[in-house]
C-alpha cells in the first residue's frame, strides 16, 4: 500500500478526500504507529482517497498549551496552520483526541478552520453507509470488550456513542467499566502528565484505571487514544495480566474483523 | 407599636448591613480582571433554568439531589410567609393574607408546612451524613476548622427556623380554635391544650420573632459562608463559560509576537506591546478573571469535584475544591485589606490604597503549591461534576501559564519535551523522519 503525503499529490495535482492527521505518536511511537497503519489499511481497503502531511506535520502543541507554555504552542500551530492552509486542506481526521480536540476547537482562533473528524467517528459513518464490511463471525464476536473513555473525546468534546457503535459491530459482548462516559476515568497521560514523573501520591492514575477495566471480567480493552492506549497497557503489565487482557485501538479491532477484498 | 418600631429598627439595620457585606463581595470579585462575555443569551439563560433553578446536575447523585431539593423548595416557599411576616411587622397587624385568601391561604401555609417537615427531614439527614456517617469528601484537608464549621452552623439554623415555623403556628391555631386548618399545625396545637391565652399569645411571638431573627441572621452569615451559592448559584450559571469546553483561551500577545518572529501578518496590530514586562497566565485574583472569583464565591464546597479528580483520587495533593476555596480565601484577604485603608499594603506608599496599587507580598501560591498543580490531567472531570457550574480546572492552568511564562520555572522534565517541540516539531526528539513509518507498510 502507498500512502501519499499532500506534498505528492500536490504536486499531481491531486486532491485526497480527507487528511489523515498522524500526529506525535502515531508516528513515532511504536505501540501507535500499529494504530496508524491499521487505520491506513482500512482507508485503503474502503478506497477512500486520503493523504498525511508527512514530514510537513509538527506537534499540535497540545501538551505545550496545556503545560502553560503558550510560545511553543503558537510556534507549532501557526506553522501547521499555514502548512494546511497552504494546502487548502478542508476535512482532516486523526486517531488522536489530543489532535482531534486542538485542531477542531483551537486552531480557529489561529485561523485554521476545518471539520475535523475523530477516527472513531468515521469509522462509524464508514460502517453505516456499509462501505467497511465485517466478517461474518469475526475474530471478537461474542468476546467481552471494555471501552476507556478517554477525556479528550468523552467528556471534553461530547463524543461517547461513535466509539460503541464502532465496537457494536464486532458482535462482541460491550460491559461498561463503573466509571464510562461523562463520569469516566482519566488514563492519567493528560496535560502534559506523559511527559513527566508523576506528583507524589499513593498510586498512578493508569493503576487506578486498568484494576478498573480488569473488574470487569473482559479480555480486551478498546481504547481510542495512543496515549491511553500505552497508559493501560502500563497499567495491565503492572498487575501482571498482559498475557490475559489484551489493549487495543478501535482501528486495529476493526481492521481485524473487516472484509478484506 | 413597641414590637412594630423594634421590627422596623431590626429589619433596617439587619438589611443595611447585609447590603454592605453584599457590595464587599462585589468589589472582591471585580478585583479580577474584566472578561468579555461572548456567546448565546438564551443559552445562558437555559443553563439558570436547568442548572440553578432546575438543580439539573445535582441529580447525578439521587439522594442528596432529593433531599437537597426539599431545603430548597421549602426555602424558596418560605419566602411567601416571609412577605407576610414583614407585612406585618411593619403594620402591626396578625396574618394580614388570611382575610384577603381565606381557604387558599390554608393550602399555601399548609403547603410550606409539608414542605418544611421534608426539609427537617433532609436537614437531619445532612447533618448525619456530615457527623455520624462521615462521608469522605466532607471530611478531607480543606474541610477542616471553618468550612466543616460553616456546614453545620448552616443545618442548625435551619433547623431553628423550621421549630419557629412551627411554633408560631400552632400556638397561634390553639388561640384561635385552630380556625386556620394548617395541615401540620393542627396536630401540633393540642400540645397546648390547657394553656391560658396570654402564655399562647407569648408563644406565638417566640416563633414570630424566633422566625425573622433567624432569617436575619441568616441573611448577614451568607457573606461569610459557603451558603453565599443559594444567590451565586444563578448569576454564576448565567455567566458560565459557553466555548467549548477543550478550548483554552487563546492569548492573542503571544499569538502576535510569534506570528512576527515566523513572518507571518499580524491582523489588529495596534500599538506594540513591549514583551519584556508583561505578565502572563495568573499568579494572584488580579490576575484572574472576575468570572474565576464570582466562580469561587459560588461554591458550595460539595466536593464532587474533588471526589472525581484522578489526581485526588489516587492521593496526589491536588483537590479541585482547594484552588477553588483558595480562590475566595485571597480574595476575602486582599478584600480586608484593602478596607484598612493602610499604606502599608500600597504599592507606592505615597497614594493612597486601591486594588490598583496593591502590592502585600503574598499571592495565590502562598495559598496553592506548585505540587498541586503539576498534578493536573486537564481531565475536565471537575468542571463536568460541579452543581454550579464551576471551572477549577481555568484558575490551575492560568497559574501554570504564570509558573512557565512569567516565572521561566514549571517540571524539569517538560524542559526537553518544549526543547524537541520547538526544534523538531515533535514531542519527542527522535532521529527518524516523522514519515518513516509509511515505508513499513
Ligand atoms: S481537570 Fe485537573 S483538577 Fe479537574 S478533575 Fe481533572 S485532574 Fe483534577
Ligand atoms: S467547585 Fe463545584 S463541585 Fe467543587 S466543591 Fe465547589 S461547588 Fe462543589
Amino acid at each position: 500500500m502507498n500512502v501519499f503525503t499532500m506534498a505528492e499529490m500536490a504536486a499531481e495535482g491531486r486532491e485526497p478526500e480527507i487528511l489523515f492527521w498522524v500526529g506525535c505518536a502515531g508516528s513515532f511511537d511504536a505501540r501507535a504507529q500499529k494504530v496508524t497503519k491499521a487505520f491506513c489499511q482500512i482507508l485503503d481497503t474502503v478506497g477512500m482517497s486520503f493523504a498525511i502531511l508527512g514530514n510537513e506535520e509538527m506537534c499540535t502543541g497540545d501538551p505545550a498549551r496545556r503545560a502553560g507554555n503558550e510560545f511553543v504552542f503558537q510556534m507549532l500551530a501557526l506553522q501547521n496552520v499555514q502548512t494546511l492552509n497552504g494546502y487548502n486542506i478542508k476535512k482532516i481526521v486523526t486517531a488522536c483526541p489530543h489532535c482531534f480536540n486542538t485542531l477542531k476547537n483551537e486552531y480557529p482562533a489561529l485561523g485554521g478552520n476545518y471539520e475535523v473528524v475523530h477516527h472513531s467517528q468515521l469509522l462509524q459513518e464508514l460502517i453505516n453507509t456499509g462501505r467497511v464490511k465485517m466478517q461474518e463471525g469475526g475474530t471478537f464476536k461474542g468476546k467481552k470488550i471494555t471501552y476507556h473513555d478517554s477525556c479528550y473525546l468523552g467528556r471534553v468534546n461530547g463524543v461517547y456513542e461513535a466509539p460503541r457503535s464502532v465496537l457494536a459491530s464486532l458482535d462482541a459482548q460491550l460491559v461498561e467499566m463503573k466509571r464510562c462516559k461523562t463520569n469516566g476515568l482519566c488514563c492519567g497521560a493528560g496535560g502534559a502528565q506523559m511527559f513527566k514523573e508523576d506528583e507524589p501520591g499513593e498510586k498512578r492514575i493508569n493503576l487506578e484505571r486498568a484494576e478498573e477495566a480488569l473488574a470487569t471480567g473482559a479480555g480486551i480493552i478498546a481504547a481510542n487514544c495512543p496515549f491511553c492506549l500505552t497508559m493501560m497497557q502500563d497499567g495491565v503489565k503492572a498487575k501482571d495480566k498482559q498475557d490475559e487482557v489484551m489493549v487495543y485501538d478501535l482501528a486495529e479491532l476493526i481492521v481485524d474483523s473487516m472484509v478484506k477484498i | 407599636m413597641i414590637q412594630q418600631v423594634l421590627f422596623v429598627l431590626i429589619a433596617g439595620a439587619s438589611l443595611g448591613y447585609a447590603v454592605l457585606q453584599f457590595l464587599k463581595i462585589r468589589r472582591n470579585i471585580k478585583l479580577g480582571k474584566d472578561e468579555p462575555i461572548a456567546g448565546d443569551t438564551a443559552e445562558r439563560w437555559r443553563n439558570v433554568l436547568l442548572i440553578a433553578l432546575g438543580q439539573k446536575k445535582m441529580f447525578t447523585r439521587m439522594i442528596p439531589a432529593v433531599l437537597h431539593l426539599f431545603i430548597y423548595v421549602a426555602f424558596v416557599l418560605t419566602q411567601v410567609e416571609l412577605l407576610e411576616i414583614f407585612v406585618d411587622g411593619i403594620s402591626g397587624q396578625h396574618r394580614v393574607f388570611w382575610p384577603i385568601l381565606g381557604g387558599f391561604y390554608t393550602f399555601v401555609i399548609s403547603f410550606i408546612e409539608i414542605l418544611s417537615v421534608l426539609a427537617l427531614v433532609a436537614t437531619i439527614a445532612f447533618l448525619a451524613r456530615r457527623n455520624v456517617l462521615r462521608v469522605a469528601r466532607f471530611h478531607q484537608p480543606e474541610m477542616k476548622g471553618w468550612p466543616f464549621k460553616d456546614a453545620n452552623y448552616i443545618l442548625f439554623l435551619e433547623v431553628a427556623l423550621i421549630f419557629f415555623i412551627f411554633l408560631m403556628n400552632s400556638a397561634d391555631m390553639a388561640r384561635h380554635n385552630d380556625e386556620y386548618g394548617f395541615v401540620v399545625s393542627q396536630f401540633l396545637s393540642p400540645i397546648w391544650s390547657g394553656t391560658g391565652d396570654g402564655l399562647l399569645h407569648v408563644l406565638e411571638r417566640i416563633g414570630w420573632w424566633g422566625h425573622i431573627l433567624v432569617v436575619f441572621a441568616f441573611l448577614n452569615y451568607l457573606p461569610f459562608s459557603k451558603h453565599l451559592h443559594i444567590i451565586l448559584a444563578f448569576p454564576n450559571t448565567f455567566y458560565a463559560r459557553l466555548a467549548p469546553r477543550g478550548e483554552m483561551e487563546n492569548m492573542p500577545e503571544i499569538m502576535n509576537e510569534v506570528k512576527n518572529m515566523l513572518g507571518l501578518p499580524v491582523e489588529n496590530a495596534g500599538a506594540e506591546v513591549n514583551m519584556d514586562n508583561l505578565e502572563f497566565g495568573a499568579n494572584d485574583v488580579f490576575s484572574l478573571s472576575w468570572k474565576n472569583v464570582l466562580d469561587a464565591y459560588s461554591c458550595t464546597e460539595c466536593g464532587r469535584c474533588t471526589s472525581v479528580c484522578p489526581a485526588n483520587l489516587t492521593g496526589k495533593k491536588l483537590s479541585p475544591r482547594k484552588i477553588v476555596m483558595d480562590i475566595r480565601d485571597r480574595a476575602e484577604e486582599i478584600g480586608k485589606k484593602l478596607d484598612t485603608k493602610d499604606t502599608q499594603y500600597a504599592k507606592d506608599k505615597a497614594q493612597p490604597l486601591s486594588a490598583a496599587n496593591f502590592e502585600d507580598g503574598k499571592s495565590l501560591f502562598d495559598y496553592i503549591s506548585r505540587e498541586e498543580i503539576h498534578a493536573c490531567t486537564t481531565c475536565n472531570a471537575c468542571v463536568e461534576a460541579c452543581p454550579v457550574l464551576i471551572n477549577p480546572l481555568e484558575p490551575i492552568l492560568k497559574l501554570r501559564r504564570y509558573e512557565i511564562l512569567s516565572l521561566s520555572e514549571g517540571p524539569s522534565e517538560w524542559l526537553p519535551m518544549f526543547n524537541s517541540m520547538e526544534n523538531n516539531g515533535a514531542v519527542w526528539a527522535m532521529s527518524v523522519e516523522r514519515e518513516a513509518w509509511k515505508n513499513e507498510l
